[in-house]
């Protein structure tokens, strides 16, 4: 309770202005971000509309919230569309529980485990018919999408009054540790008190929270770093188009792609021993690479086994090209 | 007290009761504000008087309300009201003295301004800074300054993934030879520690026996493991002896199969009572029934015992009669994280199955380097004998 130091409130006020909303309140991890947002608004009988691809701390925040969880398929408007007909006949039935049942669609903005970002236009003109609220992970959106990096509201250009809760981690933009949640204060506002990631525990140390406004300044300096990035993740993506073998799954200017196998060989374990036998390669000589971990009995759709290739803005043109050439001769030894 | 030649040295607890004329007037006061609050609300409703907390947009004013009318209820009205006793912002290390900052509310606590004056070297009784570790000067910062420019803020990466540095393995080392025990893992947030690991042990079939007042991380932890949970009263042995008996004898509810496994969660120290455990009697019952120990030392690490091991050492036990000695560095080391110890089996396990290695980043290397110097510092390791 004396944990919140001057230096918080300032990350705080600058994260406000910087996405334009309300108010923002910090966490100081980002697993527990939206793992304690979703509980402090959805409670038992409260239902939810998640997609399929969503990450990890989504899913425990549901687990915890104990609300009805209803999965759409991945970026599928039409399921979408007629989960949300079905409840909407459900509650004709039973008026006076649906005047009380809320009801919330969880996405993301760029998806970790498949690279693509949600079609919010159509979204937000879903949450208006059907009356639902939207809440927006943006942890691998923040810092990347729209001309000022302020996330997937700048790129599609919607007001961002429109998204009830915008939830993202400090950890992969602003390389700091922590997360923060923004939107109108009428909602911000009650996570102070029933929040449990804020409320039951410690604080961001200030050394963390002053890095992240140190690195604030420079994404509100630098805003050309954007198209920078932007153009190295399309040059990357086209570079890692033609090998053979692998094939690559995420959007062209997302920073985070998959290489998954083509052709699967029927069993999880051997994919994965091929392309750890791709990624040893590719370590040996010089490109550290990384192959996307899931605790395969925890998650509820097991994406397949893929590299993950992540990319700076600090990387040259020349190290992009060598990596993707690297990796088209790792396939082609390894994998025919 | 039962069982009372397992304790070394008399274990004295004195709890203050209530006296009876404060327990009354609490309960009228509650219902006096209760009354005015909802005198209150009736006039907000019918715009007599002004409604000042935030409210809906008005383009979705027709959708379900977020916050049902009486949820907020204790917000609006009795929360409200002594609001500016909580939350206080400081603007020094939070030492034996720190800085605050000044805070006034013109509108009765609705909302606050800062005037931007200092009110300096108030005496800091409120802070979990036991030893002293938050300062800003000294071994422990210069350390941490060294590591920031060598490795960064930011890890950007989970455990399993790119973010394992060599200070992580050189601060578990150091954590498994401070405990005593084989080997330890260290995690980013104490709070994400239990909630994450704790479903990482148990699971469906299994039962768990906790304290009443156990923190909400262990209670999360416990909820999303989906184990059955049974609460006992607060450190009472008589109450988990029969509980036990009780899981032995009958086992799971309807199939009356035994229990998978039965793990017992308690703490060192409690935070809402300040009460120890009385973990020699606990350690007996559980040899005696044949159940596991999962210790949440948050409070007591660095605290209790007379070189800081915590409450193991304060009652002279051994650190192998506990299963899972979990503790953060938030409270005696200045720093922020939670770490668990253990046997090599169970850690090796938890390097791979928990939820923390897999998706959530690891700690922050200035972090890690304050926790190594201060543990190294309480251990007497660094030369001086400040420790």
């Amino acid at each position: 309770f004396f944990s919140q130091i001057d230096v918080h409130l300032e990350l705080e006020e600058r994260l406000a202005k910087f996405m334009r909303t309300e108010e923002a309140i910090i966490y100081s991890y980002g697993f527990a971000t939206i793992a304690s947002a979703i509980p402090a608004y959805s409670k038992r009988g409260d239902i939810v509309f998640v997609d399929e691809a969503a990450c990890f701390a989504i899913q425990k925040g549901l687990q915890a919230s104990r609300s009805n969880i209803k999965l759409f398929k991945h970026n599928d408007m039409a399921d979408l569309e007629r989960l949300l007909k079905e409840q909407e006949t459900e509650d004709q039935k039973n008026p006076r529980k649906a005047r009380v049942t809320r009801r919330f669609i969880v996405v993301e903005g760029l998806y970790i485990n498949t690279g693509d970002v949600c079609p919010l236009p159509e979204l937000i003109k879903l949450k208006y018919k059907y009356k639902v609220r939207i809440f927006l992970e943006e942890s691998l959106s923040f810092g990347v999408l729209g001309e000022h990096g302020r996330g997937i509201t700048e790129h599609f250009g919607i007001n961002i009054d429109d998204i009830d809760l915008i939830s993202a981690n400090m950890e992969n933009s602003l390389a700091s540790i922590g997360g923060f949640c923004c939107g109108r204060s009428f909602i911000i506002d009650h996570q102070r008190l029933s929040g449990q990631g804020y409320c039951f525990s410690a604080s961001l140390p200030p050394l963390l929270a002053a890095a992240a406004i140190e690195a604030l300044n420079i994404m509100e300096d630098n805003p050309d770093i954007f198209q920078t990035l932007r153009a190295k993740c399309e040059r990357i993506h086209k570079a890692l188009q033609g090998i053979s073998g692998l094939k690559v799954v995420g959007e062209s200017f997302s920073p985070a792609l998959h290489l998954q196998l083509e052709e699967s060989s029927g069993s999880r374990e051997n994919d994965v021993k091929l392309l750890k036998r791709v990624v040893d390669y590719c370590m040996n000589s010089g490109i550290a690479l990384t192959q996307a971990r899931y605790l395969e009995k925890e998650e509820k759709c097991l994406p397949p086994p893929s590299i993950r290739v992540v990319i700076t803005v600090e990387q040259t043109e020349q190290e992009l090209d060598k990596a993707a050439s690297l990796l088209k001769e790792a396939a082609q030894s390894l994998l025919n | 007290v039962h069982n009372g030649g397992l304790y070394k040295r008399p274990f004295n607890e004195a709890f203050e009761e209530t006296p009876m004329l404060v327990a009354v007037l609490t309960y009228v006061g509650y219902g006096v504000l209760t009354l005015f609050g909802y005198l209150r609300d009736f006039m907000r409703q019918w715009k007599i008087e002004k409604c000042q907390n935030a409210t809906e947009r008005e383009e979705q004013k027709d959708f379900v309300p977020l916050y049902q009318d009486f949820e907020n209820f204790y917000n609006r009205n009795l929360y409200m009201r002594i609001r500016d006793s909580w939350n206080r912002p400081i603007c020094s290390v939070p030492g034996a003295k720190v800085d605050m900052m000044e805070r006034v509310s013109h509108d009765y606590n609705w909302t606050f301004t800062y005037t931007g004056r200092v009110l300096k070297d108030i005496i800091n009784m409120g802070s979990y800074n036991y030893l002293g570790f938050a300062q800003n000067t000294g071994t422990c910062q210069e350390a941490a300054a060294k590591v920031l420019s060598q490795y960064g803020a930011g890890v950007c990466s989970t455990r399993q993934e790119m973010g394992n540095l060599d200070k992580h393995e050189e601060l578990e080392k150091l954590v498994a030879r401070f405990l005593g025990v084989e080997s330890a893992m260290a995690y980013g947030m104490g709070f994400a520690t239990n909630s994450m690991n704790i479903p990482a042990l148990v699971g469906k079939g299994c039962l768990i026996l906790s304290d009443e007042l156990n923190h909400a991380s262990l209670v999360l932890g416990a909820r999303l493991s989906g184990a059955t949970i049974r609460i006992f009263k607060h450190n009472n042995m008589q109450s988990l002896e029969k509980l036990l008996k009780d899981a032995i004898v009958h086992g799971q509810p309807r199939t009356r199969r035994p229990w998978k496994k039965i793990l017992i969660l308690v703490e060192g120290i409690y935070s809402m009572e300040g009460s120890i455990v009385r973990l020699p009697e606990v350690i007996a019952l559980k040899k005696k029934y044949k159940s596991y120990l999962y210790l949440d030392e948050a409070h007591s690490i660095g605290a209790l015992g007379p070189s800081g091991r915590g409450v193991v050492e304060y009652f002279g036990l051994s650190p192998e009669d506990v299963d899972v000695m979990m503790g953060t560095f938030t409270k005696s080391f200045g720093a922020a994280g939670g770490y668990i110890g253990g046997k090599k089996e169970l850690i090796d396990y938890l390097r791979t199955y928990s939820h923390s290695a897999v998706y959530a980043t690891s700690l922050s290397p200035p972090v890690v380097e304050q926790i190594i110097t201060s543990m190294k510092c309480i251990m007497g390791e660094d030369g001086t004998t400040v420790g």
